[in-house]
C-alpha cells in the first residue's frame, strides 16, 4: 500500500475523513456548550446594593452568581493596617490602594481561593479573614498572608452607582 | 468452556437456540468449571453484583419520588423519609448500600493485590475493574450531592474546585461544570442524569468483566494455571453458587445492621442542613471511602500538584500488571511480597484516618509519610522485587500438595491422565 502512488480515490477518502469529521465536531459542539452558563444564569450578572446601613467595622454578605460577596466598610485602624503592609510580605503582591479604590469600603468575592469556602469575619492571625476549610489567614484587605490559598480573594468589577449603592458586575 | 456442543433436550429449545443460543450461554454459566479451592475472599464478585443491583433498584424507586431541583431537592429527601410509603427504607438502603458496595469493592481488589489476580493473562480483567472503581467513585460523589445538604453543596464545591488546579483552562473548566458561576441549580441537575446513567456504563462493564474473566477462568488461591475441565475444577452451579450466596446472606447480616440500627453513622450530620451558599461548615470531610485519597490530596503543599497525586494514586493501579514483575501470583508463595503486602494495607488505612483528621501537625506529617509509601509500594518496591525476590516452589496442580507426592512433573502429568 505505502509503495503506491497516492491515486484519485486515496484523496476521496481523506476529504472524506475530512468532511465527517467536521460534521462531528459540529454535532459534539452543542451537546458540549449546552452546559456552559444559560442566558438566565448570565443575565443575572450584576446586581445593585444599598450600603447605607452598613456602620463602620461591619460586613455583610450579599449574594451575586450564587457566590457570597463581602462588603466592608473598614475602619481607620483597619485601613492603614492594610496599607502598611510591605510587598515583600505578601504571597500575592497586591496594594491595597488598588483593591480598594475608595478606602472605606472594601468588596470583595468572599470565596477562599484554595478550594472556594466561604471564609469567617473577623478571624485569624491577621484581623481580616479566615478558612476554616484549609486554614488559610486573610488580612483586612482580603490578601493571603497564611495557609494553602495560592491568591488573595478576587475583587470583582463593581463601581459606586451613587454614595449609597454598590453595583457588583 | 466445556468441550461438548451444548443441545437442547427439548424440541423448542433446540427451535429457540438455534436462532439465538441463550441456552448455550446459560450453560456456560453453569458448567462454568471454576477451581475447586476458591476461598471466601473470592465470594465478592458475587456480592458486588448485589450491590449494583441493590443501587439500581432503590435510585430507580427513590428517582420517583426525588425533585432534582435546587429549591426543592432537600425537601424532597424529607419527604421520601417522611411521607413515602417505606421511602426512609429504601433511602436508607440506597445510601449505607453505596457504603457496602465500596466496602466490598476494596475486599475484591485487595483479593486481586494479594493473589496476584491482576497479572498475566487477566490483565483487561483488572483494567476494566479499574475503570468500573473510577465510575463508582464519579457515581457516589455525585449521589451524595443530590440531597442538597450542607456537605452536599462543599463537598461538591470543593470537588468541582479541584479541576481549577489546571492551568489556563482550569477556570473555564469548572464554570463548564457548574453551568453557571457556583454549585447551584444546573449543577444540581446535571448530577441527578449522570448518577442516573453511571450505573447502566457500570452495568455495561460488569458484563465485559465477567466475559473477559471467563476467557482464562479464575485465579485460584495458588495462583497456578490449572487444566479445565479436570480434577482441579468444580463446576460453577452448584457449588460456587452455594458458596456465593451463603457468603453474601452473611454479607447482608452486616447491611441489614446499617440499615436498621445505625443508618445514619456512615454519614455527616452537616447534610441534614440544607445547602447555604453563604455559610461553609467547620469541616469537610469526604465520604469514608474516599478518605485515602483525599489524604493524598492535602498532604501535597502544592495545589495542581496536590490533584496530580491523587488521580496518580488511582491511575497507578491500572498499569499495576506491568510493574510487578514477579511471574509468581500467589503471595502465598512470595515471602516478601506478603509483607509488602500488609504494610500496604495498613499505608491505606493510615491514609484513610489522615484524611478524616484535619491537615495540620503531625497528622500531616504521617500523611505525607504514608503518601510517599503509597507511591514507593508501586513505583520502586514491587518493580524490585521480582527481581530480587526468592520465591518459595508452587505445586503442579490444586489436588498434587492436598494429596501428597513430589512435585514432578513426570507424576502431575501422570496424574492429568488418569483424571481424564
Amino acid at each position: 500500500m505505502s509503495d503506491k502512488k497516492p491515486e484519485r480515490r486515496d484523496f476521496l477518502f481523506t476529504a472524506s475523513y475530512a468532511v465527517g469529521a467536521v460534521g462531528v465536531a459540529a454535532v459534539v459542539w452543542p451537546l458540549v456548550d449546552q452546559m456552559n452558563p444559560d442566558a438566565s444564569v448570565k443575565a443575572l450578572a450584576s446586581t445593585e446594593v444599598d450600603v447605607s446601613s452598613v456602620k463602620p467595622g461591619n460586613t455583610i454578605t450579599v449574594l451575586w452568581r450564587g457566590k457570597p460577596v463581602f462588603i466592608r466598610r473598614r475602619t481607620q485602624e483597619e485601613i492603614s493596617e492594610a496599607r502598611s503592609v510591605k510587598m515583600e510580605d505578601l504571597i500575592h503582591p497586591e496594594k491595597d490602594e488598588d483593591r480598594a479604590k475608595n478606602p472605606e469600603w472594601l468588596v470583595m468575592l468572599g470565596v477562599c481561593t484554595h478550594l472556594g469556602c466561604v471564609p469567617l469575619n473577623d478571624k485569624g492571625d491577621y484581623d481580616g479573614w479566615f478558612c476554616p476549610c484549609h486554614g488559610s489567614h486573610y488580612d483586612t484587605s482580603g490578601r493571603i498572608r497564611k495557609g494553602p490559598a495560592p491568591l488573595n480573594m478576587e475583587v470583582p468589577k463593581y463601581e459606586f452607582v451613587n454614595a449609597n449603592t454598590i453595583k457588583i458586575g | 468452556m466445556s468441550d461438548h456442543e451444548y443441545k437442547p433436550t427439548s424440541k423448542v429449545g433446540r427451535w429457540f437456540n438455534d436462532r439465538l443460543p441463550l441456552l448455550t450461554l446459560a450453560n456456560h454459566l453453569t458448567d462454568y468449571p471454576t477451581p475447586k479451592n476458591l476461598n471466601y475472599w473470592w465470594t465478592f464478585g458475587g456480592i458486588l453484583t448485589f450491590c449494583l443491583i441493590t443501587q439500581i433498584v432503590t435510585g430507580l424507586t427513590l428517582a420517583m419520588h426525588y425533585i432534582a431541583h435546587a429549591d426543592m431537592a432537600f425537601e424532597s429527601v424529607e419527604h421520601i423519609m417522611r411521607d413515602v410509603n417505606y421511602g426512609w427504607l429504601i433511602r436508607y438502603i440506597h445510601a449505607n448500600g453505596a457504603s457496602m458496595f465500596f466496602l466490598a469493592v476494596y475486599i475484591h481488589i485487595f483479593r486481586s493485590l494479594f493473589y496476584g489476580s491482576y497479572k498475566s493473562p487477566r490483565e483487561i480483567i483488572w483494567i476494566i475493574g479499574i475503570i468500573i472503581y473510577l465510575l463508582m467513585m464519579a457515581a457516589a460523589f455525585m449521589g451524595y450531592v443530590l440531597p442538597w445538604g450542607q456537605m452536599s453543596f462543599w463537598g461538591a464545591t470543593v470537588i468541582t474546585n479541584l479541576f481549577s488546579a489546571i492551568p489556563l483552562v482550569g477556570e473555564g473548566i469548572v464554570t463548564w461544570l457548574w453551568g453557571g458561576y457556583s454549585v447551584d441549580n444546573p449543577t444540581l441537575t446535571r448530577f441527578f442524569t449522570l448518577h442516573y446513567l453511571i450505573p447502566f456504563l457500570i452495568l455495561g462493564l460488569v458484563v465485559l468483566h465477567i466475559w473477559a474473566l471467563h476467557v482464562p477462568g479464575n485465579n485460584n488461591p495458588v495462583g497456578i494455571d490449572i487444566k479445565k475441565p479436570s480434577k482441579d475444577t468444580v463446576p460453577f452451579h452448584p457449588y460456587i453458587v452455594i458458596k456465593d450466596g451463603f457468603a453474601l446472606l452473611m454479607f447482608m447480616i452486616v447491611f441489614a445492621f446499617f440499615v436498621f440500627y445505625s443508618p445514619n453513622i456512615l454519614g455527616h450530620a452537616d447534610n441534614y442542613i440544607e445547602a447555604n451558599p453563604m455559610v461553609t461548615p467547620a469541616h469537610i470531610v469526604p465520604e469514608w471511602y474516599l478518605l485515602p485519597f483525599y489524604a493524598i490530596l492535602r498532604s501535597v503543599p502544592d495545589k495542581l500538584l496536590g490533584v496530580v497525586a491523587m488521580l496518580s494514586a488511582i491511575l497507578i493501579l491500572a498499569v499495576l500488571p506491568w510493574l510487578d514483575t514477579s511471574k509468581i501470583r500467589s503471595a502465598v508463595f512470595r515471602p516478601l511480597y506478603k509483607q509488602f503486602y500488609w504494610i500496604l494495607v495498613a499505608d491505606v488505612l493510615i491514609l484513610g484516618y489522615m484524611g478524616a483528621m484535619p491537615a495540620e501537625g503531625l497528622y500531616l506529617l504521617i500523611a505525607r509519610v504514608a503518601t510517599a509509601y503509597y507511591f514507593l509500594h508501586f513505583l520502586v518496591i514491587l518493580p524490585i522485587l521480582g527481581f530480587k525476590e526468592k520465591t518459595l516452589p508452587i505445586p503442579l496442580s490444586i489436588t498434587e500438595p492436598v494429596l501428597g507426592g513430589s512435585p514432578n512433573l513426570a507424576m502431575a502429568k501422570n496424574k492429568e491422565s488418569l483424571n481424564k
